[in-house]
C-alpha cells in the first residue's frame, strides 16, 4: 500500500537535471518535459551542455544539464532558479548549487559521492558534511547501485546497464510529481523502437526508481502541477531548431518552390540541417557542403533555378558567408540565411547563447549591401519567422537573415500546432515563358523587386552576376550614375518591406514611465519581468522586436510615449547602437549581459525597479 | 538524371550574343568561345537548358559573351554555385568556366569537392599559368622559378597539375586541349557534355599580354605534332609528324619508343583505355611532360561512376513512396502531440 504522503499543488516548478555528458540527463529531461506536456502543463526547457562530447568524467567541465520549467500558469522561460536539482555526481552539484531556490530539493546519486569524485569536482571537503547543504532537502539515493541490481538479469553489457540509470532518476521524478508511469513507458518504447531489450530494461529501472521513492520516507511531500489553461487543441513540445526547419518546409509547400538547404555543420545550428535531411519525403533537398561558403553559394545557385534556398549557420559561419550574401544582394536572388547565434568572437562559446551577431548581420558586408533582418523570439515562433523570412525573401527577391540563438535553438516550449492553410500566402514573382517584356532588372513598381526567370524557361535567357548591372537591361555597367541608381534602388527595395510587415506591438500601456525594448530570444525573460512589475502596479511596458531591418513604421510613435527607454540585450549594446543611428532623437538606457547565459527575470526586475524608482545606475 | 535531348536544328548563331567580347585581341579565350558555340548545337541539348557559371578572372567573363542562362559569381566559388544549380535542377546542362587562379587557388576546396561528388557539371579550366585580370602575378600552375610581378626573383613553389588534382579527387572525366586547336576543343567538349558526372577539360590557353607563348613548346606549329599526343579511347598511343612514335610501358614506367627501332612493333604500343575505372595510367598520362614525353591531349579519362544528383533524387523519390507523412500539416501532427481538451 502506498503511504500517505502530503501532496502540494503548485502553480509552477523548475527542475534541473545535471550529470556527466554521458549520464543521459538530456534524455531524462526531454522525457519529463514530454510527460508534463502530455498532461497539459505549459512548459519551457533549456539544455545546457559542454562543447566537448565527453569531457573528463566527474569534472565541472563535463557537466551536462537540462532545465525544465512546467506550469499550471503560463510559462515564459526555463526559470531562473530550480526547485528540484538532480545531481548525478559532486561536479553537477557544485556547478548548480548557486542556481537553486532556497529550500530546494536536491536528489543525488550517493554512489558517486566519494573522495575520488570530490577531488575531480574540486571539492576540498565533503560538501554533504561541511554545512553547505543546509537549508536544502537532500535525497541521497544509491542510484548507480540500485540500477545495477535492477538490470542484472537483463543481459546488458555494463556500459548499457550503466546508461539506464537516468531512468531511475525519471522514476523518482514521476513519483515526486505524481505522474503516470505509463507515459514514461510509452516514451521509452518510442525512443528505443528497434531495441526491445533496452525498452524492457529501461522500463524496469523506471519502475525501480518510482518504487524506491515510494518506499523511502526521505521525501515527505510530493507535488502536483495541474494542467495549464492553454486553450483547447493539439499541442506539441518543440525546439527552436526543429521549428525553424519545419517553418522552412511550410514555406516551401505554400510557395510551391522546392526547398534547398546548403549548409555546413556548426553548433548550435546543425540540428536544422539534420532535421531537413530527414525530410526528403517532403521534397527537401539538403546539401552538406565542404564549407560555409559552399553552403551559401550552392544555395544561391539553387535560388537561381527557382528553389526556396536556405543556408544555416552560426556566427563564425555568417562571417564566412558575407561575400556570398553580397552576391545575393546584387543579383537580387531570394535566399534565407539562418544564423543561430552563439557566444563570440571567433569560436567563442559554441554551446552558449548570445546576441552579438546583430551588427554583423545588419552591416557586415562590403559595399552598400542591405538585406532584411528578422529575429525569432521564442523556440516555437522560429516556425513563424522561418516562414516569414522565406515569404519576404521570395516576394521581395532579396536575402533575408533570420537571427535565432542557442537558447531558442535548443530550448523548447509547448506549441499550439497551426494549420498551414492559415499561414499567409507566398507569391513568387515568376515570369511566363517567352514573355517579350522580360528584362533582368525590370521591377515590380510597388515593391521594386525584380522578377524570377528560371533557367530552363523558354525565351528568357539572361545573365546575372556580381558585377554592377545597368538598370532594367541588366547588362554589365560601370557607369557612375547608374551605379548610384542601382545602390539606391536596392536600398529602397528593402526599406519598402516596412510597408508589408506588421506594426510593432506593445505589451502593456502605450504610455508610461519605462519602455523595455528587447529583440529576439530575450522575449520570455523580459515579458515575465515586465508582467510581474505591471502586476505590482508599475508603469512599465515591453516592446520586443522581431523585424529588425527595416524597422516597423510605428516605432517612433511608440518610443515617443515613454519617459525612459531601456534596451536589454545579450551583447554590449548592438541594438542600442543601431537604434541610435535609426532613431537618434531618443535617449536610450541599456542593460547588457555577456555571460553566455540568458537573462534572469530577477536581475531584470531589479534593474527596472531601480530605474523606475529613480535610483542611480550602477554601471 | 538524363537531360532530355532531341533533334534540334540549332547552330552556333543561337549562342551568339550581341555584346562586345572584351578579352584582349589575340587572347586564347576567343577561340574557345567560338568552339563552345559550335559544340553546343552538337550536344542536342535545348538552348534554354544550358547554364554557364563562372567565378572571377579573365576567363570568368565567359557567361557575358554567350547567349545562354549565365551566372558570373564570386572568385573561386563557381563550382559551389554550379553544384547548387545542378543539384536543385538536374534537367539543366551546367557548364563552369574557371581559370587556374580561380579553381586551383581561391576555389581549390570547391574544385576538389565537385569532382569527388561527381556532380554532372562540365568544367572548362582555362590554364594560362598566370593571373591575368590582376595583371601578371604567379598562379598555382606557374612553373617553378618563373619571374612574375610577385616573384621578381622567381617562384619558389611547385605548381599544381590540374589532372593530378582531378584524379586525386576521384574525378571521372579529365581531358586536355589547346586553345590553338578549335576542332580538338569542340570534339572534346561534346564528349564532356555527354559524360555523366563532373567533366574537367583543361584548356592550355595563351595570355598574350602577361604570359605570351607560355604553351608554345606544345602548341607551336613546328613542334606540336612531336610534342603532343592526341589520345583517343581504344586507339594506340601513337604520335609524331611521321606517326612513328608511341608510348610503351616498361615496368612501372612509360617510355617513348620509335616503331621499328629496338624491336618495337606497332602492337607493342599501348592502347588508350579512357574508360578504365583504375586511374593509374590516366594519372601517368596526365603527368607526361617535355622533354622526355609528349604532352597528352584529348580525353585522358572518362569512366562511369555514380552521379551525386541522380542518387540524391533517387533517395527523394524512394522516401516519398516509403514515408507516411505526405505534407506539412501531417508532419506537424506526427509523433508526440498532446490533445488538450
Amino acid at each position: 500500500m502506498r503511504k500517505k504522503i502530503k501532496v502540494i499543488e503548485v502553480d509552477e516548478v523548475v527542475v534541473k537535471f545535471a550529470g556527466d555528458s554521458g549520464d543521459g540527463m538530456q534524455l531524462t529531461g526531454s522525457q519529463f518535459s514530454d510527460t508534463s506536456a502530455f498532461i497539459g502543463n505549459d512548459l519551457s526547457t533549456f539544455p545546457d551542455y559542454p562543447s566537448e562530447i565527453r569531457a573528463p568524467q566527474g569534472t565541472i567541465a563535463g557537466v551536462s544539464g537540462f532545465q525544465v520549467h512546467i506550469g499550471h500558469t503560463e510559462v515564459q522561460t526555463p526559470g531562473d532558479l530550480a526547485d528540484v536539482l538532480v545531481a548525478m555526481n559532486p561536479a553537477a552539484l557544485k556547478a548548480n548549487l548557486k542556481w537553486l531556490k532556497k529550500g530546494a530539493t536536491i536528489i543525488i546519486d550517493i554512489d558517486n559521492f566519494d573522495n575520488k569524485h570530490y577531488k575531480k569536482a574540486g571539492y576540498i571537503e565533503d560538501p554533504l558534511g561541511d554545512g553547505s547543504m543546509e537549508g536544502y532537502s537532500v535525497v541521497k539515493a544509491p542510484i548507480t547501485q540500485l540500477t545495477r541490481s535492477t538490470v542484472s538479469d537483463f543481459g546488458l553489457d555494463s556500459r548499457m546497464a550503466e546508461k539506464t540509470k537516468n531512468q531511475f532518476v525519471a522514476g523518482l521524478l514521476y513519483w515526486l510529481f505524481n505522474r503516470d508511469l505509463k507515459i514514461g513507458e510509452n516514451f521509452l518504447k518510442d525512443k528505443f523502437k528497434s531495441k526491445p531489450d533496452l525498452v524492457k530494461a529501461n522500463i524496469a529501472v523506471l519502475h525501480a526508481g518510482y518504487h524506491y521513492a515510494e518506499t523511502i520516507e526521505a521525501m515527505a511531500t510530493t507535488f502536483l502541477v495541474n494542467p495549464a489553461k492553454k486553450g483547447k487543441g493539439l499541442f506539441r513540445n518543440i525546439t527552436g531548431n526543429v521549428a525553424t526547419a519545419w517553418g522552412l518546409l511550410a514555406a516551401s509547400e505554400r510557395s510551391g518552390r522546392p526547398l534547398y538547404l546548403g549548409s555546413y555543420p556548426i553548433t548550435p545550428a546543425t540540428e536544422i540541417l539534420q532535421e531537413l535531411a530527414k525530410m526528403k519525403h517532403l521534397g527537401a533537398v539538403t546539401f552538406q557542403a565542404e564549407d560555409e561558403i559552399a553552403g551559401i553559394c550552392s544555395a544561391i545557385g539553387a535560388s537561381f533555378t527557382g528553389s526556396l534556398a536556405v543556408t544555416t549557420t552560426s556566427g563564425p559561419g555568417l562571417a564566412l558567408k558575407s561575400e556570398a550574401i553580397g552576391l545575393a544582394v546584387i543579383t537580387e536572388l531570394p535566399i534565407v540565411i539562418v544564423n543561430v547565434q552563439r557566444g563570440g568572437p571567433s569560436t567563442g562559446l559554441p554551446t552558449k547563447t548570445e546576441q552579438a551577431d546583430l551588427l554583423q548581420a545588419i552591416y557586415g558586408r562590403n559595399g552598400e549591401s542591405p538585406c532584411i533582418i528578422l529575429a525569432a523570439s521564442t523556440p516555437a515562433n522560429c516556425f513563424k519567422f522561418a516562414y516569414e523570412a522565406s515569404r519576404l525573401a521570395i516576394e521581395h527577391m532579396t536575402p533575408v537573415i533570420l537571427l535565432t540563438d542557442g537558447y531558442l535553438a535548443n530550448g523548447s516550449e509547448l506549441w499550439k500546432i497551426p494549420d498551414t492553410k492559415d499561414l499567409p500566402p507566398i507569391e513568387p514573382p515568376l515570369v511566363e515563358d517567352d514573355d517579350p517584356t522580360y528584362l533582368p532588372y525590370k521591377r515590380d513598381p510597388e515593391k521594386l523587386s525584380r522578377y524570377w526567370a528560371l533557367p530552363g524557361q523558354k525565351g528568357l535567357r539572361h545573365r546575372i552576376g556580381g558585377l554592377e548591372k545597368a538598370d532594367v537591361t541588366g547588362e554589365v555597367s560601370h557607369d557612375p550614375f547608374n551605379h548610384e541608381i542601382m545602390v539606391m534602388t536596392r536600398e529602397d527595395k528593402v526599406k519598402r518591406v516596412a510597408r508589408r510587415i506588421p506594426q510593432q506591438a506593445i505589451i502593456g500601456k502605450e504610455t508610461g514611465d519605462l519602455l523595455v525594448v528587447g529583440w529576439g530570444g530575450t522575449y520570455g525573460a523580459l515579458l515575465s519581468a515586465v508582467k510581474e512589475l505591471q502586476a505590482d502596479g508599475r508603469s512599465i511596458s515591453l516592446t520586443q522586436f522581431n523585424y529588425i531591418y527595416p524597422l516597423p513604421e510605428n516605432v517612433e510613435t511608440i518610443f515617443s510615449n515613454f519617459k525612459k527607454i531601456i534596451i536589454c540585450e545579450l551583447n554590449r549594446g548592438q541594438f542600442a547602437t543601431y537604434l541610435r543611428s535609426e532613431l537618434p532623437q531618443f535617449p536610450y538606457l541599456q542593460y547588457n549581459k555577456v555571460q553566455g547565459l540568458p537573462f534572469m527575470i530577477s536581475e531584470l526586475k531589479r534593474k527596472f525597479t531601480q530605474i523606475l524608482e529613480g535610483k542611480k545606475d550602477e554601471y | 538524371m538524363n537531360i532530355e535531348t532531341e533533334e534540334l536544328e540549332l547552330s552556333y548563331k543561337d549562342y551568339k550574343l550581341d555584346q562586345p567580347v572584351k578579352w584582349c585581341p589575340g587572347c586564347g579565350g576567343h577561340a574557345v568561345l567560338s568552339a563552345v558555340q559550335k559544340a553546343l548545337p552538337e550536344t542536342g541539348i535545348e538552348k534554354e537548358k544550358v547554364v554557364f557559371v563562372s567565378g572571377i578572372g579573365c576567363s570568368s567573363r565567359f557567361p557575358y559573351y554567350i547567349n545562354t542562362y549565365g551566372f558570373h559569381s564570386l572568385h573561386g566559388r563557381g563550382a559551389a554555385i554550379a553544384s547548387g544549380i545542378k543539384v536543385a535542377n538536374p534537367n539543366l546542362s551546367v557548364w563552369l568556366v574557371t581559370g587556374d587562379g580561380d579553381s586551383m587557388a581561391i576555389g581549390g576546396n570547391h574544385f576538389i569537392h565537385i569532382l569527388r561528388r561527381n556532380i554532372n557539371v562540365n568544367i572548362l579550366l582555362f590554364n594560362n599559368k598566370i593571373y591575368g585580370l590582376t595583371k601578371g602575378q604567379y598562379s598555382p600552375t606557374t612553373p617553378l622559378g618563373s619571374i612574375t610581378k610577385t616573384s621578381p626573383d622567381g617562384t619558389i613553389e611547385s605548381p599544381f597539375l590540374p589532372g593530378e588534382l582531378a584524379m586525386g579527387a576521384q574525378g571521372t572525366f579529365y581531358a586536355r586541349v589547346v586553345d590553338t586547336d578549335p576542332k580538338m576543343i569542340k570534339d572534346v567538349l561534346v564528349e564532356a557534355a555527354n559524360h555523366k558526372g563532373t567533366s574537367l577539360v583543361e584548356i592550355l590557353q595563351n595570355c598574350i599580354i602577361f604570359n605570351n607563348q607560355v604553351h608554345s613548346e606544345i602548341t607551336g606549329k613546328e613542334v606540336r605534332e612531336d610534342n603532343q599526343i592526341y589520345l583517343e579511347h581504344g586507339k594506340p598511343m601513337i604520335f609524331g609528324k611521321n606517326r612513328d612514335k608511341g608510348i610503351i610501358q616498361v615496368g612501372q614506367k612509360f617510355l617513348v619508343a620509335k616503331i621499328g627501332e629496338n624491336g618495337v612493333r606497332k602492337e607493342d604500343i599501348l592502347i588508350h583505355d579512357a574508360h578504365n575505372p583504375d586511374d593509374t595510367r590516366h594519372y601517368m598520362l596526365s603527368r607526361m611532360s617535355l622533354p622526355d614525353y609528349p604532352v597528352a591531349m584529348g580525353v585522358i579519362r572518362a569512366c562511369k561512376s555514380n552521379v551525386y544528383e541522380d542518387m540524391l533524387h533517387k533517395q527523394i523519390s524512394l522516401s516519398k513512396t516509403r514515408e507516411k507523412v505526405k505534407n506539412v500539416n501531417e508532419l506537424l501532427k506526427s509523433g508526440n502531440v498532446f490533445n488538450i481538451q
